[in-house]
């Protein structure tokens, strides 16, 4: 096959249907940004899950003397009734779905609480008195916080049982779904790429529909025939999805290290890293997907 | 060379058969005109030989080949031992007579070397030497004929289809581009020539092949365009009133 002659007849067909393969352009790099977005997004929540769902546990509140909830009567726990519930989690019913508990008393929650809120002015308003006292309790499987919660609620100086994964779910249900709607808008722009490309590459094929009758004629191999269409669609959609690449490179770097890292210390973001592993997928992805556009448009030319 | 075994061919959304039960050998070195009507089947004749078309029912042989077990991939490579000249010339507006001519040599991947020898052989064989350089549109009609030759034949075909090659072309021109098709049978190419032209099958007295409605009602060598005698489908046995 002669590379000159189809390079030159890809150049001439990107010319020829410019404004066309300007538009292809343009909606790859905005779907494959959106691919781009969607994959990254993905990756956080898995990355902020593993973080969260790893140091979440269950937490078995005591009364103190201010607490009514529960079998609270504003009684403090007492050593005993402590006592009773790490004989529960040491029990044989218990012990295998526990990983590990630690108890906090009222000086460890203050030192925690000090440290959590350095600086704002609630740090000197408590006292370790009014500090809870607890359990924290890490589970084998973090699902199975029921059981906990069932065979310690109502136990005497328990004032609660709670699974801090609740609170997560629901920030992780926001995160999702809008991952999940950058993914459904992804699909759908490239359906649109997909449609957009294989109509560029038919218009293509038209106006050279003169030239695609002498070579079938002349006995053309179809791989000469369709190389420089599909070169055509792909090297458009590379454009495209090099944009995107950058795109997705810079919203990481800008937005989510510039602006979100700085915003929300101690949160993980995905990093720049990511993003460059992302931005060859988003080029194979382009390329692959007008690849076949192109390839369905032009094989209606060459059947025989 | 070319062999039809009861070949029919049936257009989808067309009753009437275009070629129906036909059976016809072609031998290596022949000079064949397939006449008829419009209508009568000839460009459906050689769309077959050229596998644009699959036959309805009947088996096709070219060149000792199969048409029905050639693969849709190696149709192109099939098509390379048949050369295909068309009334309207198909030429490429935008390239040079040169360049069209070796467009045929590029696409089928012959190195420069190759195409720059070929090329000026072909267009010297079709008297058009020296105007390589013209553009499609600078030539007459007989001289667009010519290149559309020079670029069937440039690959040196074993057979050349031509589709009523001197359709557009005004007498005098027709001769002489039937005589550039005489010296290339001469030369060993099969020559295949559907047309309706009356007077240029009655002057070279070659084989021919007519149709009527698909079907093949003659078959005479040196024959003419109107039969020697009355079809004997249609008429009942008589006297020969039709005139040579
Ligand atoms: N692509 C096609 N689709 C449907 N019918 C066709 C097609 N090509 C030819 N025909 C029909 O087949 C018959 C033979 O046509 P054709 O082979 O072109 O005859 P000729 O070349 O002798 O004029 C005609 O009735 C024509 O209408
Ligand atoms: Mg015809």
């Amino acid at each position: 096959m002669r590379l000159g002659l189809v390079l030159s007849e890809v150049g001439q067909g990107l010319r020829r249907n410019l404004s066309m393969v300007v538009s292809v352009v343009l909606v790859t790099f905005i779907s494959l940004t959106f691919v781009g977005t969607a994959i990254l997004l993905q990756s956080q929540i898995t990355q902020m899950k593993t973080y969260w769902f790893d140091r979440a546990q269950v937490a078995v509140y005591f009364c103190t003397d201010f607490t009514t909830a529960g079998s609270c009567d504003q009684q403090a726990a007492t050593d005993d009734q402590i006592a009773a519930v790490e004989a529960q989690l040491q029990s044989a019913t218990l012990a295998p779905f526990i990983d590990a508990y630690y108890f906090e008393d009222q000086e460890l929650a203050f030192q925690n609480f000090q440290d959590q809120f350095a600086g704002n002015a609630i740090a000197s308003l408590v006292t370790p008195e009014l500090m809870t006292e607890a359990f924290w309790v890490n589970l084998v499987d973090p699902e199975q916080s029921q059981i906990l919660s069932d065979a310690l609620a109502g136990l005497a100086g328990v004032e609660s049982v709670v699974d801090q994964r609740s609170y997560l779910d629901q920030i992780f249900a926001i995160l999702n779904a809008s991952s999940l709607t950058a993914v459904g808008i992804a699909a759908l722009m490239l359906v649109a790429a997909a449609l957009l490309i294989a109509t560029t590459i038919r218009l293509s094929a038209f106006s050279r529909r003169r030239e695609l009758g002498i070579m079938r004629l002349v006995g053309a191999s179809n791989r000469f025939i369709q190389t420089p269409f599909v070169l055509e669609g792909v090297v458009a959609a590379l454009l495209g999805s090099l944009l995107a690449g950058g795109a997705v490179i810079a919203i990481v770097h800008f937005f989510v290290q510039g602006y979100l890292t700085q915003t929300l210390p101690g949160t993980s973001f995905v990093t720049v890293n990511d993003a460059l592993i992302v931005a060859p997928v988003l080029l194979v992805a382009g390329g692959l997907l007008a690849a076949i556009a192109s390839n369905v448009a032009i094989s209606r030319y060459l059947r025989v | 060379m070319i062999r039809f075994d009861e070949v029919t061919k049936v257009y989808r959304g067309n009753a009437r058969p275009a070629l129906n039960a036909v059976d016809l050998e072609i031998l290596a070195g022949e000079f064949v005109f397939l006449v008829g009507a419009s209508g009568s089947g000839k460009s459906s004749f050689l769309r077959l030989v050229l596998k644009e078309e699959r036959p309805t029912s009947g088996q096709i042989h070219v060149l000792g080949q199969d048409l029905g077990r050639i693969s849709s991939r190696k149709v192109p490579y099939f098509r390379r031992n048949l050369g295909v000249v068309f009334q309207d010339f198909r030429l490429l507006p935008n390239k040079t007579v040169f360049d069209n001519v070796a467009f045929t040599l590029q696409v089928i991947g012959k190195s420069k070397g190759f195409i720059h020898e070929a090329v000026p052989d072909a267009l010297a064989t079709v008297g058009l030497d020296g105007k390589g350089g013209r553009f499609p549109h600078e030539l007459s009609g007989g001289e667009q004929q010519r290149v559309a030759i020079a670029r069937a034949v440039v690959n040196k075909p074993s057979i050349l289809l031509a589709d009523e090659p001197t359709g557009n072309l005004d007498p005098a021109t027709s001769d002489g581009i039937m005589t550039l098709l005489q010296r290339i049978n001469a030369n060993g190419t099969t020559v295949v020539m559907a047309t309706h032209d009356v007077g240029i099958v009655d002057r070279l007295q070659r084989r021919v092949v007519e149709l009527v409605g698909g079907r093949i009602v003659r078959d005479e060598r040196g024959g003419s365009y109107t039969q020697a005698v009355p079809l004997v489908r249609e008429q009942s046995f008589g006297p020969a009133e039709v005139t040579p």
